[in-house]
């Protein structure tokens, strides 16, 4: 196994569908030429040809909209949408037919598109590249969702994305693009989607999180080890979630604390938190704690740390469940 | 192309014998009573809101008559019949707007997308499928149906604008009818006409009567010629006058110019193009008679078809929506049918 850092997991994965599946397809705006602003895509056209790592034009619902048609003529196009906030003009796109085709064609027909975007903030970026816009995606019925926190998750979600038959977002936090480092099995490597991952064991408490807010999580966990002894669980894949996994934990800590980047209201940890309510609540020995961003516009970078859930957020509010 | 039987002299479109002449009758015939009998049903309480297209049948049938079998059709709302013309059963297109899933059809069985209902979100599709079939090597050409309306929309300049640089064979097909719902052209764009677009993004712009289906069947040819021969998009502007409401909810007593309505109704296309063929001498009134009973019957048939389907099992509320339903969704349907008490 190589050790990679999380976006040339991504890379990784690209290459090795695209050897495996000459049906599969990247297409978006930079992507060809210099490999993505991120790199992510780097590579690709030199080895895959212009024809399937496709420079678009800068037109998201162009892109997500040409997207369904390609998969109508057997293409299986894997789509990147440069930031998060810029993903916006796709939705129109992704409520309206990319997750209403399959249905509306009685099954006949398949829409294995992925749909892959750096997201989250933390990163000191201008304005709207800082965004967690993973309740859209989520609330969009048709569309699974999946967010990797590490390098093989990374890879392995992204290669179950690429072959599953449904729409898939995947959203990559953009954070720890070159921060998170780790073992990520060479070839083809598939992590199944609805799998969450138990990031480690605990008793006491239960920190459930996604994305760039698993490392938050585990800071957190760390900081209260001499108190308290503190499970993390990744989600990994947001939809479908996996229910198990996140009963199991409740039911041995009794206790939870959910993180997400994203604004508090209707986001994606007030559904985990129903869940617990609706499932989970003779196991409870407190109340269920969101840790999140804030309802307001995401502030200007000077501002972004006190608006991104830190460790030492997570601990305050593990600590008041601790002692509820 | 057609004359008026007096001043103006009929023109003919090479490639178009007596029988393909008559074919294109029938199609038009058969769009006109889907389209007369849809809104009979309407009222009989037999469909939903329905979207009349009386008057855009020389746009359709020109249209689609210009297209190899191969090749697709990706529709708007205004057109949800057109793939009756493709051999999709009448019962299915009406069940569609009875909200039945008997409207479900598979676009590959008849190279026919489903039906567009927001505003010009399908051209986009289309100019991916087109592009995606080019990049495969095949000589498929798609053609896509949007309003005059459409032309105002993200989607219409984000799909123009990839198809352009794909240089994709996708034929644009825009029919003009002047207004958007109670909003007329005038107010949809200060463009001096929509062909005027096809610049921006590289293709030509061509403009045609919409009531004269030789004319509008020539356009099409064209430019499905183009895109077949590797030389990219063409946007076809076909211009009408909607004489009928948007839809079976609509009123448009408050904004429509009544004279032009008229003028529209004594100039409407099916009436057009059976004077021709009668002055040409191809079309005898038996024949007349014939066509319509025959479209008359299949609508009968389609209808009886539609309203025989048992009502849908509500499994398809969630089958389908994804290929394999989760255990939560599978919950969900067990959970209705204790509810329901099935």
């Amino acid at each position: 196994m190589a050790e990679r850092f999380l976006v040339e997991a991504v890379n990784d994965a690209l290459h090795v569908e695209m050897e495996r599946d000459e049906t599969v397809l990247v297409m978006g705006e930079d992507v060809g030429r210099v490999g993505g602003v991120f790199r992510a895509t780097a590579g690709l056209r030199d080895r895959f040809g212009a024809d399937r790592c496709v420079d678009t034009p800068l037109a998201e619902a162009g892109i997500m909209g040409a997207a369904v048609g390609l998969c109508m003529a057997g293409w299986r196009p894997v789509c990147e949408l440069q930031y998060d906030a810029f993903s916006y003009p796709a939705l129109d796109q992704l409520i309206n037919h990319v997750g209403r085709y399959r249905w509306r064609t009685g099954g006949a027909m398949d829409f294995p598109l992925v749909v892959r975007m750096p997201y989250g903030g933390g990163v000191r970026a201008p304005e709207l590249h800082d965004d967690s816009p993973e309740t859209y995606y989520v609330h969009t019925p048709g569309v699974k969702v999946a967010i990797p926190a590490t390098p093989a998750d990374a890879k392995g979600l992204l290669t179950a994305a690429i072959r599953d038959p449904d729409p898939v977002v995947v959203l990559e936090p953009k954070l720890v693009y070159r921060t998170a480092r780790g073992e990520v099995p060479e070839g083809e490597h598939v992590v199944p989607l609805g799998e969450a991952r138990l990031v480690r064991e605990g008793d006491d408490l239960t920190i459930v999180a996604y994305g760039a807010m698993v490392g938050v999580a585990e800071g957190a966990a760390d900081r209260l080890a001499d108190r308290a002894s503190v499970e993390v669980l990744d989600v990994r894949t947001l939809k479908p979630l996996d229910e198990e996994a996140l009963l199991a934990s409740a039911a041995k800590t009794g206790r939870v604390v959910i993180v997400q980047e994203a604004p508090r209201t209707a986001g994606y940890g007030a559904e985990l938190a129903a869940v617990l309510a609706e499932k989970a609540i003779l196991d409870l020995r407190g109340p269920v704690i969101r840790v999140t961003g804030y309802d307001v516009p995401y502030p200007y970078w000077k501002l972004e740390d006190a608006y991104m859930p830190s460790v030492e957020r997570v601990v305050d509010a593990a600590t008041r469940l601790l002692e509820f | 192309m057609i004359g008026d039987g007096g001043s103006v002299p009929d023109g003919e479109v090479d490639g178009l014998g007596e029988r393909e002449l008559l074919d294109l009758y029938r199609s038009l015939i058969l769009l006109r009573k889907y389209d007369e009998r849809s809104l009979v049903y309407h009222r009989q309480g037999r469909i939903g809101t329905y979207a009349i297209f009386w008057g855009h049948e020389a746009m359709q049938a020109g249209a689609a008559h210009a297209l190899a079998d191969e090749d697709w059709i990706f529709p708007a709302y205004r057109e949800s019949a057109i793939g009756l013309l493709r051999g999709i059963p009448v019962s299915t297109v009406l069940s569609w707007w009875r909200g039945h899933p008997a409207g479900w059809w598979n676009p590959a069985d008849y190279n026919v997308a489903s039906i567009c209902v927001p505003i010009g979100t399908q051209v986009p599709h289309a100019a991916g499928f087109a592009w995606g079939k080019k990049l495969k090597g095949e000589p498929t050409v798609a053609l896509v149906f949007f309003g005059d309306g459409a032309t105002s929309e993200g989607s219409f300049h984000e799909g123009a604008t990839f198809a352009g640089v794909m240089r994709a064979p996708l034929v644009l097909f825009c029919n003009n009818n002047q207004w958007a719902i109670s909003t007329p052209l005038s107010a949809q764009t200060a463009a001096p006409t929509l062909a005027d677009k096809a610049i921006g993004y590289g293709m030509p712009g061509v403009r045609v009567d919409g009531t004269d289906v030789l004319a509008v069947y020539e356009a099409t040819r064209e430019a499905v010629e183009r895109a077949r021969a590797g030389d990219g998009p063409t946007f076809v502007e076909a211009v009408t006058y909607r004489a009928m409401p948007h839809a079976t909810a609509d009123d448009p007593s408050p904004y429509i110019d009544p004279e032009r309505v008229e003028e529209a109704k004594r100039n409407e296309c099916v009436g057009r193009y059976e004077g021709y063929l009668r002055r040409l001498g191809v079309l005898t009134e038996a024949q007349v008679d014939e066509v319509k009973d025959w479209a008359l019957e299949l609508m009968r048939e389609g209808i009886q078809q539609a309203e025989a389907e048992p009502e849908p099992d509500v499994s398809l509320v969630f089958e389908h929506a994804y290929a394999e339903p989760w255990a939560a969704l599978r919950a969900d349907l067990a959970e209705l049918r204790r509810i329901l008490g099935g």
